[in-house]
C-alpha cells in the first residue's frame, strides 16, 4: 500500500485536531491558564507535526514544530500568556490550516507566510524567553524548509537529562513492532528490547514525556496495547540486544516511510530545557488520564462519504414506497382469512418506519458544527470594530440535515458580521444609552414543529426606520411612509440595499442581505426580521429539518393528485359566498377572521380539467408562503402522509408552481406544489387572461 | 460507450452499427441503440401543467422521476392514439433519461456507412440538424434522429437552458 493512501486520514485528523487547538485557545483563561487546555493544545500541535513528518509535508511540520516548541514553554509556565500571544496562536492556527489545503490540493504552501510566521513566532520565543537558546532552537528548523536532518542525530544529544521508560506493547505483531521501535528511536535510544507478540518490553532512554511517546506511538497501535512505566534505577543493565539494528531491519513496510523528522525534540530545545525538565514530566504524567478516554473514543465512530449514506437514503425511499404499495393490496384482502399477512403488513410497517428515522439521522449534525466557528469570528470581529462583544449560543446540539448545515453557514455568517457592524453600538453608544458596555451576540437554534429555528440575536440599535426609507425612496424602491414595519424590515432584503454611512470590510457594500435571502429560500425556508429601535434586532431564519423527507397533505382537484407541504398549511376552509370579495380583474380575495387573503385557483393556475369551478363547492387550504398568507382552492383533501422527495430536475427541469415530486402508493407520480412559486404562475396567468380580454375587445370595438 | 460499441458490432462488418426501428403512424424512424435503456408500456404518466403538448408528463421508472414526451405531437403526426400498441422507448441521452412515445417497436437492424445516405434538407418540424441521416434497406426509408442531439435542443423544453433565466 501506497503511504499517500493515508493522505486523506491525515488531512481529516489534523483539521480535527486544528479546530480543537482552535476552541481551546478561544477558551483559554489567560491570566490563569488551567493546565490540562495547555497539554491538550500541546499535544495537537505535536500530532500534526508528527504526521506532517511522516508524510514528508516540510513546511507544515516546521511551522508546527515552531509552535509547539512555544506551547511547551507556555505549559511549563515559562511563557507566560497574553492576549496578544493567544492571537499570534491563533494566526499560526489559521496558517497551518492554509498549508494544509495547500498540501490537500496538491500543492506547495505559501512560502512567504510560511517565512513571516516563522519570523513571528521566533521573534516571540526570542522576547518573551529572553533566552539565547530559545532562538537556537528555532533557527535550525525555520531558513531552510529543505531537509530535517536535525532530528535524526536527537536521540544521542538527549541522553544527558533524560529518563528510562520501560514500554510494554500487548499483543503487538512483529510488523508494527518493528514500526514501533524505529520510532521509538526518534525519541531516544533503545536499550534492550525482548519478548514475544504477546508482551514485548523495550527499555528507552528518553528526554521526552511518556505523554508525548504514546501520542506518537498511538498513531500505529491502540492505547490499550501500550504501557509506559518509568524505570527509577538508572542502573538497570541491558539485558539481550542493546542495538537497534535488528528492529529496524526487521519490518517490511517500514522501509517506505520517510523518517519522520523531529517527532522528537529538536536539540536545542531538549538541551535548553534540561533544568526544568524534570517537574514538567511529572506534570505531563497527571494529564495522562485525562488524555486517555479521548483517543478512545475515536474508534467508536467511522468515517463514511456522504454518497453512500444517500443511497441508502434512497433506498430505504423506496422501501417505504413498496412497504405503503403493499399495504394498499393487503387492506383489501379479508382479515380472518389473511390474519398472518396483514399481521405481518403492520410489523412490516413498524420496522420500515424506524429503519427510515435511523437512516435519516445518519445525516443529522448538531448545530454546533456551525456555532463553534462563530467565536473566533466575532473575537476578531469585535476587535477590529473596537467593540465589546459576548457571545452566546443556545441550542448547540440541536440537529439539522447535513446538506443544509452546510449551507446555512455562509448566510449566518453574513447575519452575525451584520449585527456586530450596524446592530451592536460602541461601548460609549451603549453606555450613553444606559446599556451595559457589553453587548450582546445571541445565536440560537431550536426545533419547532417540522422546522428548524435559528435566530440571531442582537442588544444593539435595532433597525432605523426612517433611514432605510429614506434609503428604499433614493434607490427607486416603491414604498410609501405608512408602510408597516414588517414590510420595512422586508426591504433590506432588496438587491443592493445598505444603510451603513460607511463601507467598511465587514460589512455595508449591499451585497450580502438578499444573497441571504436567496439562500435561505433555496434551502426551502424564509428570513423575518423583528426589531425594536434600542432594543436590539432578532433575525429568524426558519427552515425545514431536512430535503429528504417531507410530511405532506395529499389534496385533489379534479382527477389529479397533488400534495402540500404540511408546514405550509395553516387550515381548510368551505368558504361562504359572502366572504368572497372581487378586486378589480378577476382577482379574489377571501375573508378569513378580519384578514383578506389572496385566492390561488389550483385549477386555473395548472389546468386542470374537471375540477369544481364553483367557488363555494370548493374547499379552501389557508397556506403561507415565503411568509405570506393565500387561500388555495381545492376540491379535496385526502389525508396526511410522509412523502419521500424526487427531484423533477434530475431528468426534467423546473416546473413552475412545483418544487419536486413524488410517488404515491400506488406507484404513480405526484407533484408537490410550491405556494409563493404557484402565487406568481397564477398571477401570470391573470395577468395573460386579462390582455387576451383587452386585446379581443379592442379587435371588437376599432375605435 | 465506444468500446461498447466496437463489441456490439463486430459480428458485423466492423464500420455497421445498430439502430432500433420504431414507428410513428406510417414512416419508420430508428435511433441508435446504445441510446435505448429499455422499452416499457405507457401508463401512469402524471401530466404537468403549463409545458409544451408533446411533453404528457412524468412517470415513475423504478423510484426515478422520468418525463415522457410524445415525438408524434412533436412531429405533428396526424394519429395519436394510445392503445395496447402504445409503447415508452426509454432513452439516456445526456445524463439524463428521458421515455419517448412512439406506435411501436418493429426491429433492431444494423445498417453498414453506405447504407445510410445524408439527411436531405427538411422541412420546419423535423430539422435535418436532428438527422444521423436516411438509412435505405431494400425498399424501406428509415429516417436515422439523432436522439441526443433532438431531446437536448432548446426547442424541447426538456432542459432548462441558462440563458432563459438571465
Amino acid at each position: 500500500m501506497d503511504i499517500s493512501d493515508f493522505y486523506d486520514t491525515f488531512f481529516e485528523e489534523a483539521e480535527e485536531l486544528l479546530a480543537d487547538m482552535e476552541r481551546l485557545l478561544l477558551d483559554l483563561d489567560v491570566d490563569d491558564p488551567d493546565i490540562e487546555d495547555l497539554n491538550a493544545i500541546f499535544r495537537a500541535a505535536h500530532s500534526i507535526k508528527g504526521g506532517a513528518g511522516t508524510f514528508g509535508f516540510t513546511v507544515l511540520q516546521e511551522t508546527t514544530h515552531l509552535l509547539e516548541n512555544l506551547l511547551d514553554h507556555t505549559r511549563r509556565g515559562e511563557l507566560n500568556l497574553r492576549r496578544d500571544i493567544v492571537d499570534t496562536f491563533l494566526e499560526t492556527k489559521d496558517m497551518l490550516h492554509d498549508q494544509l489545503d495547500a498540501y490537500r490540493n496538491g500543492n506547495e504552501p505559501d512560502a512567504d507566510a510560511f517565512e513571516r510566521i516563522c519570523r513571528v513566532l521566533q521573534q516571540m520565543a526570542l522576547e518573551e524567553l529572553g533566552q539565547g537558546q530559545a532562538v537556537e532552537a528555532a533557527t535550525p528548523a525555520a531558513p531552510e524548509p529543505e531537509p530535517e536532518p536535525e532530528a535524526v542525530d536527537s536521540a544521542p544529544s538527549a541522553e544527558s537529562n533524560s529518563q528510562r521508560l520501560a514500554i510494554t506493547f500487548v499483543g503487538v505483531g512483529d510488523k508494527d513492532r518493528g514500526l514501533l521501535v524505529e520510532e521509538l528511536q526518534h525519541f531516544g535510544q533503545v536499550i534492550a528490547q525482548a519478548g514475544d507478540n504477546e508482551r514485548y518490553r523495550i527499555e528507552l532512554e528518553s528526554a521526552e514525556s511518556r505523554d508525548d511517546i504514546e501520542a506518537v506511538l498511538c498513531f500505529i497501535i491502540e492505547p490499550e496495547q501500550l504501557v509506559i512505566e518509568p524505570i527509577s534505577a538508572p542502573a538497570v543493565i541491558a539485558e539481550t540486544t542493546t542495538s537497534s539494528e535488528p528492529a529496524s531491519s526487521g519490518s517490511g513496510g517500514a522501509g517506505d516511510v520517510p523518517p519522520p523528522a523531529a517527532t522528537g525534540t529538536a536539540p536545542g530545545t531538549s538541551q535548553a530545557d534540561s533544568p526544568k525538565a524534570e517537574p514538567a514530566t511529572r506534570e505531563k504524567g497527571k494529564s495522562k488520564p485525562a488524555a486517555k478516554p479521548a483517543k478512545g473514543a475515536e474508534s467508536s465512530t467511522i468515517r463514511v462519504p456522504v454518497d453512500k449514506v444517500d443511497q441508502i437514503i434512497n433506498l430505504v425511499g423506496e422501501l417505504i414506497i413498496t412497504q405503503s404499495m403493499l399495504e394498499q393490496t393487503a387492506s383489501d384482502m379479508d382479515i380472518v382469512s389473511h390474519g398472518p399477512l396483514v399481521n405481518g403488513m403492520n410489523l412490516l410497517q413498524r420496522n420500515a418506519r424506524d429503519l427510515q428515522e435511523s437512516v435519516m439521522s445518519i445525516r443529522m449534525m448538531p448545530m454546533d458544527y456551525v456555532f463553534s466557528r462563530f467565536p473566533r469570528l466575532v473575537r476578531d470581529l469585535a476587535a477590529k470594530l473596537g467593540k465589546d462583544v459576548e457571545l452566546v449560543t443556545e441550542g448547540k446540539s440541536t440537529e439539522l440535515d447535513k446538506s443544509l448545515i452546510e449551507r446555512i453557514i455562509d448566510p449566518l455568517t453574513h447575519l452575525v458580521r451584520n449585527s456586530l457592524d450596524h446592530g451592536l453600538e460602541s461601548p460609549e453608544k451603549r453606555q450613553a444609552a444606559g446599556k451595559s458596555p457589553t453587548g450582546r451576540l445571541t445565536l440560537s437554534a431550536q426545533h419547532q414543529g417540522g422546522n428548524i429555528l435559528i435566530e440571531v440575536i442582537d442588544d444593539g440599535a435595532g433597525l432605523n426606520r426612517e433611514k432605510i426609507l429614506a434609503k428604499a425612496k433614493s434607490n427607486g424602491l416603491a414604498v410609501t411612509d405608512t408602510m408597516s414595519d414588517d414590510d420595512v424590515w422586508q426591504l433590506i432584503f432588496a438587491p443592493g440595499f445598505s444603510t451603513a454611512e460607511q463601507v467598511s470590510d465587514v460589512s455595508g457594500r449591499g451585497v450580502g442581505m438578499d444573497v441571504v435571502k436567496r439562500n435561505i429560500q433555496e434551502m426551502g425556508g424564509h428570513v423575518e426580521i423583528l426589531s425594536q429601535p434600542g432594543q436590539g434586532t432578532t433575525t429568524r431564519i426558519v427552515l425545514p429539518l431536512t430535503l429528504a423527507i417531507l410530511d405532506g397533505m395529499s389534496i385533489r382537484c379534479g382527477g389529479e393528485t397533488f400534495i402540500l407541504p404540511l408546514n405550509a398549511v395553516l387550515e381548510s376552509l368551505q368558504p361562504q359566498i359572502e366572504d368572497i370579495y372581487s378586486m378589480a380583474g378577476d382577482d379574489q380575495l377571501l375573508k378569513v377572521r378580519d384578514e383578506y387573503l389572496p385566492i390561488i385557483t389550483l385549477h386555473q393556475a395548472l389546468d386542470v380539467a374537471g375540477a369544481k369551478t364553483e367557488v363555494t363547492e370548493a374547499i379552501a387550504v389557508i397556506v403561507q408562503g415565503e411568509g405570506r398568507r393565500y387561500a388555495l382552492m381545492v376540491d379535496d383533501l385526502i389525508g396526511q402522509q410522509q412523502v419521500v422527495v424526487k427531484n423533477l430536475e434530475t431528468n426534467y427541469r423546473k416546473v413552475p408552481g412545483i418544487s419536486a415530486a413524488t410517488i404515491l402508493g400506488d406507484g404513480s407520480v405526484a407533484l408537490i406544489l410550491d405556494i409563493a412559486d404557484l402565487h406568481r404562475l397564477d398571477r401570470r396567468k391573470s395577468q395573460q387572461r386579462h390582455e387576451e380580454k383587452r386585446n379581443y375587445l379592442q379587435e371588437v370595438s376599432p375605435a | 460507450m465506444t468500446t461498447q460499441a466496437s463489441a456490439a458490432t463486430t459480428v458485423n462488418d466492423a464500420a455497421s452499427s445498430e439502430y432500433l426501428v420504431f414507428s410513428l403512424g406510417e414512416e419508420e424512424y430508428a435511433v441508435d441503440i446504445l441510446k435505448v435503456q429499455e422499452i416499457r408500456g405507457y401508463e401512469n404518466v402524471t401530466r404537468i401543467a403549463n409545458v409544451p403538448d408533446f411533453i404528457k408528463g412524468v412517470t415513475n421508472l423504478r423510484g426515478v422521476i422520468v418525463p415522457i414526451i410524445d415525438l408524434r405531437l412533436k412531429f405533428n403526426l396526424a394519429k395519436v392514439e394510445y392503445g395496447g400498441q402504445t409503447v415508452v422507448i426509454v432513452v439516456n441521452v445526456a445524463e439524463r433519461i428521458v421515455g419517448i412515445v412512439v406506435d411501436g417497436v418493429s426491429d433492431v437492424m444494423s445498417l453498414t456507412p453506405d447504407q445510410i445516405k445524408p439527411a436531405p434538407e427538411f422541412g420546419v418540424t423535423l430539422s435535418s440538424d436532428y438527422l444521423n441521416g436516411i438509412g435505405s434497406l431494400d425498399d424501406r426509408m428509415l429516417v436515422l434522429v439523432d436522439i441526443e442531439k433532438l431531446l437536448t435542443h432548446n426547442e424541447m423544453q426538456l432542459i432548462e437552458h441558462t440563458a432563459e433565466h438571465a
